[in-house]
């Protein structure tokens, strides 16, 4: 029974091997020297204009749980989409329950204002 | 009727009570946002009102759950008179909880209509997971509920007590849900299914019984259960979370999720790990003991009524884990008897602890309690009956639970624990009872410390109902155990054969 995992395991080994030897790799034919300018957030770019650790609006808080709320509804609905035929009605149903509890999440946000900026 | 899972339609038939109830809960929070909107202001009552219908109507599609049956187990959701009769449980439990929270939450200043609605869902995730046959439903369920619960700890988000209680149940909860899923993947690494039957078959059948896989992956799952239920030593974060927590949610927490986590415990291990019993019997025989022992120890030093209430419910998880350890069908139903007794009695009694507070202030100190049997004696009564009906006095539901489990466990052989039980029952009477001389021995602070019981009349309801029902388990607990044993004749089609017994 427990054998027919070998291939799982084997593709574990390799990847773990593969992430060492990269970080290996990395560090050993990296130049090194580590300059102020060097270990600054954008190495290249604008000088920071100050701490990165401030309070920001909750409202962005609002938007990214929006966000996954549809983010989760498209990774559902797209492979629903695919197989709509095969999974016949009973599928289509499913779905429509599915996006119906979403909507009422929609209904709920919308009238508590979280959708209002101001 | 009869349900056939091959058809995915026979799913709705199936899942009616938590359908109805999820579908209700969706009505009420779109009601209660409209009107908050338009009367941000007024009271919530009506919006618990509509709760409380919904339970019943839930209720109602439950009863009806008894006239369908399945094909073959083969569904993820199991359609037998155990889930109908846990149900009825866990919708008690709830309805008990909405009628507690009545004018509490007003004068705590958070009333607000998601409390309601997160109740309803976690009762929704509390009635699948008491009801799942299949270890990934069991586990989503046990997420919709816990979920749910973590938001409903730390409700009051104002009192640093209840946020500290709900991280701490929130880290915890997630840490012990991750045991939980790895102990899932290992059965199913070892058995190839997530199937409780299936794997139960294939155990049985000696495939993978021995395989050391199979065996860490009942050890993770009996962890996450046992955090669940609160056994020792996976307790730690009960009485802080339920100290924290507003008193109508720890009634909830005591009662209905303790109750759907020790359904699933029954439906995993006695039923789809019953043929390999061997393994997971001494393991659960050292919980139940510890459990006991160790949480009466610790019940005697508390000072505050709640907690030694929280304490109180660790004990009652180890009588629970007795009664599930005499894998007779007769353990099953002493097990379902004493749930709800357990339930009845804990719910009334952390409604007295409302009762008790004043305003914004909770007050559970066991001085708080001086002279209140004299000042309210309808609830100094109930309280009186539901702490004796907690330490096992005759003429109470809890003695005759407690018999039906210390028979159960002798008619299986197990004398030990019998004794420890009763042993560890001893213990309890003494912080039970010490709450009693103080109510009725002690004088009060002044004259009308006790004057406004902080309690609506709903929640007064559910008090005489739930004292009502501690009585009744006594005096009239025959067709209750009747309907508990058929119930659990249904958990157990081939009783006899899977533990080796006669019946």
């Amino acid at each position: 029974m427990l054998r027919s995992y070998l291939p799982a395991l084997i593709m574990l080994a390799i990847s773990v091997a593969n992430a060492i030897f990269m970080v290996v790799l990395s560090t050993v034919l990296s130049p090194g020297g580590r300059t102020k300018v060097k270990s600054a957030p954008y190495e290249s770019g604008m000088d920071p204009l100050g701490g990165t650790r401030e309070r920001f609006s909750v409202k962005f808080y609002m938007v990214a749980i929006l966000f996954i709320v549809f983010d989760v509804e498209t990774v559902f609905l797209l492979p629903w989409a695919v197989s709509l035929r095969p999974l016949g009605w009973e599928g289509f149903a499913s779905a429509m329950i599915f996006i119906f509890i979403l909507t009422v999440g929609l209904v709920y946000e919308w009238k508590k204002g979280a959708l209002e900026w101001d | 009727m009869t349900l056939d899972f091959a058809r995915q339609s026979a799913y709705f038939w199936a899942l009616l009570p938590e359908i109805v109830l999820a579908t209700w809960t969706m009505l009420v929070l779109v009601v209660d946002v409209f009107r908050s909107s338009d009367h941000p202001e007024e009271s919530r009552a009506p919006v618990a009102w509509m709760s409380l219908a919904g339970l019943v109507v839930a209720g109602a599609a439950n009863a009806y759950l008894l006239s369908m049956r399945e094909a073959a187990p083969t569904g993820m959701i199991a359609v037998d008179s155990f889930r109908v009769f846990t149900n009825f449980i866990l919708l008690l439990a709830a309805g008990l909880a909405i009628c507690l929270s009545f004018g509490y939450l007003q004068r705590r200043h958070i009333d607000r209509g998601e409390f309601y609605v997160l109740v309803l869902f976690a009762t929704v995730g509390m009635m699948l997971m008491a009801g799942s046959r299949d270890l990934i439903l069991m586990f989503i369920a046990l997420e919709v509920m816990s979920v749910a619960i973590y938001v409903l700890v730390g409700y009051h988000r104002q009192d640093p007590r209840s946020s500290e209680a709900s991280l701490k149940y929130f880290l915890l909860g997630a840490f012990s849900s991750g045991f939980f899923l790895y102990g899932i993947a290992l059965l199913f690494g070892a058995t190839g299914s997530t199937h409780l039957p299936t794997i139960g078959t294939m155990l049985g059948d000696g495939v993978g019984t021995a395989s050391p896989v199979a065996l860490a992956g009942m050890a993770l799952v009996l962890v996450g259960l046992g955090f669940k239920v609160a056994a020792v030593p996976f307790h730690v974060w009960t009485p802080d979370a339920y100290d924290g927590a507003p008193t109508p949610v720890t009634a909830l927490m005591a009662t209905g999720v303790k109750a759907a986590a020790f359904a699933a415990f029954i439906r995993v291990f006695a039923v789809g790990l019953g043929g390999v019993r061997e393994d997971w019997a001494p393991v659960v025989w050292v919980l139940a003991a510890l459990t006991m022992v160790a949480a009466n120890l610790v019940a005697l030093t508390q000072g505050s009524v709640k907690r030694m209430l929280a304490y109180s419910s660790i004990a009652h998880a180890g009588y629970l884990l007795v009664a599930l350890l005499s894998a007779n069908q007769a353990g099953a139903a002493a097990f379902l008897f004493y749930l709800l007794v357990y339930t009845v009695m804990t719910a009334g009694a952390f409604g007295i602890v409302i009762a008790n507070s004043q305003g914004d202030h909770e007050r559970v100190s066991l001085e708080d309690y001086a002279g209140f049997g004299w000042q309210q004696p309808l609830l100094g009564a109930a309280f009186g009956l539901f702490l004796l009906s907690l330490a096992g006095f005759p003429l109470t539901g809890g003695f005759l639970g407690k018999l039906y489990i210390i028979r159960s466990a002798l008619e299986s052989d197990n004398v030990p624990l019998a004794v420890v039980l009763v042993l560890a029952s001893l213990i309890s009477y003494f912080y039970y009872l010490r709450v009693i001389v103080v109510m009725y021995m002690r004088p009060a602070a002044s004259a009308n410390s006790h004057d406004q019981a902080g309690l609506a009349v709903p929640g007064r309801a559910a008090i005489a109902v739930a004292a009502v029902a501690v009585l009744a388990l006594f005096f009239a607990a025959s067709p209750v155990m009747r309907a508990a044993e058929s119930s659990v004749a249904s958990l157990f089609p081939a009783a006899p054969a899977l533990f080796g017994m006669t019946p």
